[in-house]
């Protein structure tokens, strides 16, 4: 490897020594007066004033940097462009680093906030003192102290030695400011904080990283879970010019975690060299025990589960008495194969292990789970580990998992070099933790006026808790809170059951989950209610909802509901912000104009926010549509950073149109039939909307979920549009299979 | 084999089929351009060869011998390309991964083609993939770019 040596941000980070804020604990004491203030781990004070913010989420994209720092440095009442932000590495100090379940803000806004705050009432406290006036008296703004009545200011760089000394004011005695003073977490255009990098290519993702004696690894992995190496040829593969060295990788046993996935290593001086190695090692594999899995026979086999009674976790009323009376039944079955993340960064990592120590590099969103993982892989203790979070090229979830990270450590450790493992496209594609798949049945019981009084649904899906146990075939009762048992109904008779679906791969979270296929069918469900009743389909969905109120469990009918961690005093099941969503969102859509356009509309609740989507489609004469408006409305509560809620908004909605048309992959004799972005589709420039149209209900509610919540709807709301176009119901993802493009 | 990238003038000694992306990756250091599947599925590893957009990924550094290469690192000394400027005001990027390589199409479009129209956009741009799903800022950032009025994408 010739090419230069980069200093990590994380380094950087590292070489700045002892006055950073990673060395000081919260709430133990400030750091003396030569390192500056420091009254929370993430927030550091320089003598000078320049004010250092750590980001200790992960940036994939939605927007964490841009936006955590400047929540803290507002309530700091900093001036941003005093403002340094830093990545952090993995350490529990930081508090919950694992960036997923859409739960940045909505798990840590007010600890954010506090983190400001102390800093805050810090500076403050001194300069009170100077002055000799009361604090409660004075404010900050612009990196200056300011005493309100005498308007008199002394800027953070005067006060900071002298507030360094005092005490770190105790959790409960800190006072966070208005909402309304929070002026930039307010302003509609903020600036994307890694902007002007990612457009000159000097950001750094994880295979950017470069160390001197670097070596590239690339892995041939069992085609089926649970398979093994037969015979392989090394001498070929050692031939090659550049390889250095083949290792075989530890065989996982099951249950599978985060486990290295096995198969052999070729080790190169750089990455071709490394794959050409791999190509040429003729390997005999040995399938294992899901040799027999075939997603064809598994499709019938979810079926056949949803057509037999599961375990019931969400019962109302009588929902056998009321089919029984019923003028009018509706049901449909709907089925959502294996998604793949498909994030444009193929998973790469990073390690050097030496001296007892790891240092890893890696596009993670989990560095403290990889920290704990690493220690037990290499059997050294956790603060022997470091974890250095790059910036991700799309996680979508697949890089909570650490399988890659355990990847790298073990060859630093055993070829004695850095070494960056680097995945192959068709090894991301290959070797996935792929979301659930699923089929579900809906029946619905009709009266004579067509009024829903009954509700019936039943889901297979492979649960998540099966790559962790080994065992879980069943769906739990927190895996039915995504869309099932916290869907407001109007109905009385209510039945969800979740049903058998064995795992025969490694499946796990995926951007937004099992809200994918719940949305998809549930959306597409009511849109069939609306036609089978000859009404129109948004007056469908209000009434299936019913009218504005909260519910508790016994109107869910369910024993509890997790509630993606939330109580549901704070965030309770609102059928009003449901239906809010709806209204807003077809209101701007137009709705009731159809001219020369098709709508579909769907909705969905999903990490505590309400969100809503109408997709207009438009006959194609060569691609049979095309999509040339969508509007999604959300309601996430109180929100950071607008405009990368705007972003993600129009993200998310993409990915679910992506995930509807072209979502899918398959396994054949235990082994994934999709390689590359050629048949492992995602969606293009000429597949999503023309316009988007996006838009964030305002809210001083308690923060919800932002990340996720925008893709559930869009499917079905873009198979109920091609219903309206065509006339033909789309019941299975990928939609493109049947639409044939 | 001698290559002029980013108009400076390069010797490597590699083998002739090692694709450029890998050259300019691991040999010469330029971590600009990105690997998205290796074989001119996705357009992350655009890079332009005698002005020209090409997958880096699948061209063997062979071809670019005697020839100018430039990478996302050299579109602009500063990062002033009008490209670039508009990709940063209209907040383009998500995760970013994608965006050289988006960019790096963008221009060598523009220079045959200073005024496209949206179907232009869309038949030059149809095979860089962004997973995050930024298209309609791209179109809207590569007309602005361009002085092209654009109908309202985006927010
Ligand atoms: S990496 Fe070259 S086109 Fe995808
Ligand atoms: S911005 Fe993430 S892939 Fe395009």
């Amino acid at each position: 490897m010739t090419g230069p040596v980069k200093l990590t941000r994380r380094a950087f980070l590292g070489s700045l020594g002892a006055g950073l804020a990673i060395a000081v604990m919260p709430r133990v004491a400030a750091a003396g007066e030569s390192s500056g203030l420091a009254p929370h781990v993430l927030v550091h004070i320089a003598l000078d004033g320049t004010t250092t913010i750590l980001c200790h989420r992960s940036e994939m994209g939605q927007g964490i940097r841009s936006s955590l720092p400047v929540l803290i440095a507002d309530e700091l009442g900093a001036d941003m462009k005093r403002v340094v932000v830093k990545q952090a590495d993995g350490d529990k100090k930081y508090g919950d680093q694992n960036t997923d379940g859409s739960s940045s803000f909505r798990k840590q806004y007010d600890a954010d906030r506090r983190a400001g705050a102390a800093a805050r009432m810090m500076l403050i406290a001194a300069a009170a003192k100077q002055w000799k006036v009361p604090p409660q008296t004075c404010t900050t703004k612009n990196h200056l102290v300011i005493h309100t009545p005498t308007k008199r200011t002394l800027a953070f760089a005067d006060v900071v030695a002298a507030a360094s000394r005092l005490p770190v004011p105790d959790a409960k005695d800190i006072v966070l400011r208005p909402v309304s003073e929070l002026e930039r977490v307010a302003d509609r255009n903020l600036p994307v904080l890694d902007g002007a990098a990612i457009v000159t290519g000097t950001a750094q993702f994880g295979a950017d990283v470069t160390l001197p004696g670097m070596l590239v690894a690339v892995i041939a992995r069992p085609p089926a879970v649970g398979g093994k190496v037969a015979r392989y040829d090394a001498a070929r593969a050692r031939a090659v010019p550049g390889v250095t060295q083949i290792v075989e990788m530890p065989v996982p046993k099951p249950p599978w975690l985060f486990q290295p996935w096995g198969g052999i290593a070729v080790v190169a001086e750089n990455t071709w060299a490394a794959m050409k190695g791999r190509a040429a090692l003729a390997i005999t594999w040995d399938h294992g025990d899901n040799a027999s899995f075939n997603s064809a026979a598994f499709r019938e086999e979810l079926l056949a589960s949803v057509r037999a009674p599961g375990t019931v976790h969400r019962d109302v009323g009588n929902v056998d008495a009321a089919f029984a009376r019923a003028a009018k039944t509706v049901e449909a079955e709907y089925v959502v194969p294996h998604l793949s993340h498909l994030q444009m960064e193929p998973l790469v990592a990073i390690a050097r292990v030496a001296d007892g120590r790891a240092e890893i590099w890696a596009p993670t969103q989990n560095p403290q789970a990889n920290r704990a993982d690493v220690a037990k892989l290499l059997g050294i203790p956790e603060d022997r580990v470091t974890i250095h979070v790059t910036l991700l090229g799309g996680g979508f979830g697949r890089k909570s998992k650490s399988d890659f990270v355990n990847e790298a450590a073990f060859l630093a450790k055993q070829t004695g070099r850095p070494v960056r493992v680097q995945w192959t496209r068709e090894d991301d594609v290959r070797h996935g933790y792929y979301n659930a798949a699923n089929a579900q049945r809906l029946r619905a019981a009709l009266d004579d006026k067509g009024t829903v009084t009954a509700w019936h649904h039943r889901t297979a899906l492979t649960p998540i808790g099966g790559t962790f146990d080994g065992k879980k075939d069943t769906p739990s009762v927190e895996d039915l809170q995504q869309g099932v048992t916290d869907l407001a109904l109007a109905a009385p008779n209510v039945r969800a059951e979740g049903c058998r679906a064995p795992l025969h791969t490694r499946v796990g979270w995926y951007r937004s989950v099992y809200n994918i296929f719940h949305a998809f069918a549930v959306g597409s469900f009511i849109d069939e209610l609306a036609h089978a009743r000859g009404t129109d389909p948004r007056d469908t969905w209000l009434d299936v909802i019913g009218p504005p109120r909260t519910l508790t469990l016994a109107d869910l009918g369910v024993a509890k509901l997790p509630n993606y961690g939330e109580s549901l005093d704070k965030h309770p099941v609102d059928a009003g912000r449901l239906r809010r969503v709806i209204e807003r969102v077809t209101e701007m859509a137009g709705w009731s104009n159809r001219k020369g356009r098709a709508l579909g509309l769907a909705a969905h609740r999903s990490f505590v926010a309400y969100t809503a989507v109408v997709i207009s489609v438009v006959p194609d004469p060569v691609r049979v549509f095309r999509i040339d408006d969508a509007w999604i409305t959300i309601d996430a509560g109180t929100v950071v950073n607008q405009e990368r809620v705007h972003a993600q908004l129009e993200g998310g909605l993409v990915m679910g149109i992506s995930n509807a048309l072209y979502g899918g992959v398959t396994m054949t004799n235990g082994a994934t039939d999709q390689s590359n972005y050629r048949d492992a589709r995602v969606a293009r420039m000429r597949d999503v909307p023309r316009r988007i149209h996006t838009d964030i209900i305002a809210s001083t509610a308690p923060p919800s979920g932002v990340g996720e919540p925008p893709t559930p709807p869009a499917g079905a709301a873009l198979a109920n549009a091609l219903f309206a176009l065509t006339g033909k119901r789309l019941r299975e993802i990928p939609l493109a299979r049947a639409l044939a493009i | 084999m001698k290559i002029k990238i980013n108009g400076v003038e390069k010797t490597v000694d590699v083998d002739p089929e090692m694709p450029l992306l890998w050259v300019i990756r691991d040999v010469l250091g330029l971590t600009g351009t990105k690997y998205g599947c290796g074989e001119a599925l996705c357009g992350s590893c655009t890079v332009h060869l005698d002005g020209k957009a090409v997958r880096s990924c699948v061209t063997p550094v062979r071809r670019a011998d005697g020839h100018a290469v430039t990478t996302i690192e050299g579109l602009s000394p500063d990062g002033s390309h009008p490209l670039q400027q508009a990709w940063v005001e209209l907040r383009t990027p998500q995760c970013g991964y994608c965006q050289a390589g988006q960019i790096m199409a963008a221009a060598a479009l523009l220079a045959v083609t200073p005024k496209p129209t949206d179907a232009e956009i869309d038949r030059s741009m149809a095979g860089n993939l962004c997973r995050c799903g930024t298209y309609t800022r791209i179109r809207a950032a590569v007309k602005k770019a361009a002085g092209v009025p654009d109908d309202g994408g985006g927010t």
